[in-house]
């Protein structure tokens, strides 16, 4: 049998090393209960259902709003997958500039496809009629856990809401 | 379990015209981005390099405190220094410190430093001039932003974007009239009575006067002017038959720190 060589030597034959755990006990205990603690919330939340979010329309001012204007600016179904995207080109049109230049477009008003005009605002658009943030936004914002800073500076009510009052 | 050569290729095939068709299903409900559909409200105020003359003759302390608080008030700028609750008071120094100004009052040699004869006219000694951001066309501001948070719109107005703000405070250095603020902590609490329609700010934002870009876009003066019974004066630069043109012909008008190569847009009839 030729020589066996590995970093420690030259060795007439490969060493024989025992195979096995040392502290196997303690070792598999501490394995369990650490695989227990990072997997914690699944089990925490195990068996649990989550209501879906039911997001709710009924505000004073969709209440007011004949039949045939109860209408988003978009289409219901494109509104929920894409209103942050709609959103933030409303921002970026009237804050800065189409395609985010330095010079600008500077838009205000959003043509909707039957050429209704509303003017591009979350607070005096958006949350005019949909008033109840609570039960609109933050219902599914929750569910999905987003979080959007909008709040953090825009007013839940617009300027026609508070004439209204 | 293996897969032979020609049933990889049918998969591979087959995920390849399924991708396709997703992609080009989602062009299709979802058509590129909708900017397109955005134009500029008819009523909205157009011109090629706004500026703004503000007559300190008309103009006394009381008009002049009104125009600031006019200002304010629209804005939703935070009051640090009179909270409206008591419960909010910071000490002195630190509520001097976090202090947010668009436009507010101050005296000749500090609005115009340097430029002061040895004796100046009482009258003018004991003026209250109203400050605010000059709007300049050569704007440092804009030069220093990191992130373009803070750009020049192509009719002079120097724009603030608060989305984009990282806060970092370049511009403040860079601004030669301390005309921009800081947000040091939350402001909204600190906002007397909330204008609905306008955003408040968060903490870590800069904020500045804006000339109004909101109001123009309606068609409206900015709040200052309309509160000023007179003593300012809002238009276009560029057009001749400008009310602000008229002034600039009449009257004899100096700028802050004009030296500086700021190129400020805001007059001063003294
Ligand atoms: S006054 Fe200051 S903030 Fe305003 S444009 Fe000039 S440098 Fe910028
Ligand atoms: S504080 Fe904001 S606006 Fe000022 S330079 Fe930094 S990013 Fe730009
Ligand atoms: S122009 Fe508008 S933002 Fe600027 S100081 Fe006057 S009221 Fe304030």
């Amino acid at each position: 049998m030729a020589d066996y060589k590995n970093e420690f030597g030259v060795f007439a034959e490969r060493p024989k090393v025992e195979k096995k755990i040392f502290d196997r006990n303690k070792v598999i205990a501490g394995l369990v209960i650490f695989l227990v603690m990072v997997t914690i919330p699944l089990w925490q939340n195990l068996g649990k259902t989550v209501a879906a979010p039911t997001p709710n329309l009924d505000t004073p001012v969709i209440q007011k709003l004949a039949e045939k204007d109860k209408k988003c600016v978009m289409p219901k179904e494109w509104m929920r997958a894409n209103h942050m995207q709609l959103l933030v080109d409303w921002r970026d049109n009237v804050v800065r500039t189409k395609e985010q230049q330095v010079t600008t477009s500077r838009g205000r008003n959003f043509v909707a496809s039957d050429k209704k005009q509303y003017l591009a605002s979350l607070t005096n658009t958006c949350m005019e009629c949909h008033s109840n943030k609570a039960q609109f936004c933050d219902q599914c914002h929750n569910y999905v856990a987003v979080a959007p800073n909008c709040w953090g500076c825009h007013l839940e009510t617009g300027k026609k809401l508070a004439e209204a009052k | 379990m293996g897969m032979d050569r020609r049933e990889f290729i049918r998969i591979a095939g087959l995920s390849t015209l399924l991708g396709l068709g997703g992609k080009g299903a989602f062009e299709l409900l979802a058509p590129g981005r909708v900017e397109a559909e955005i134009i500029p409200a008819p009523r909205s105020m157009k011109a090629k390099r706004w500026a703004l003359v503000i007559n300190q003759k008309k103009l006394d302390d009381a008009t002049a405190q009104k125009c600031a608080a006019a200002c304010h008030r629209v804005h939703n700028v935070p009051d640090f220094i009179n909270p409206p609750d008591d419960k909010l008071k910071l000490n002195p120094g630190v509520a001097n410190r976090y202090e947010i100004k668009w436009l507010w009052t101050a005296h000749f040699h500090n609005a115009f430093p340097g430029d002061a004869p040895p004796h100046l006219a009482e009258k003018v000694e004991h003026m209250s001039f109203l400050v605010l951001c000059n709007h300049c066309a050569n704007p440092p501001c804009v030069r220093v932003c990191p992130t373009k948070a803070t750009f020049q719109r192509e009719d002079g107005i120097v724009m603030m974007d608060m989305h984009r703000c990282i806060g970092c405070r370049f511009c403040m250095a860079g601004c030669p009239y301390g005309s921009r603020s800081f947000n040091w902590m939350d402001p909204r609490p600190y906002v007397k009575e909330q204008y609905p329609g306008y955003p408040t700010r968060e903490i870590g934002v800069v904020e500045k006067c804006t000339f109004c870009d909101e109001r123009l876009a309606q068609g409206l003066q900015p709040a200052c002017v309309e509160a000023s019974r007179g003593a300012m004066v809002f238009g276009d630069l560029e057009d001749e038959k400008s009310q602000v043109r008229e002034y600039l012909r009449k009257y004899f008008t100096i700028r802050r720190k004009a030296h500086l190569g700021t190129n400020p847009q805001v007059y001063y009839i003294v």
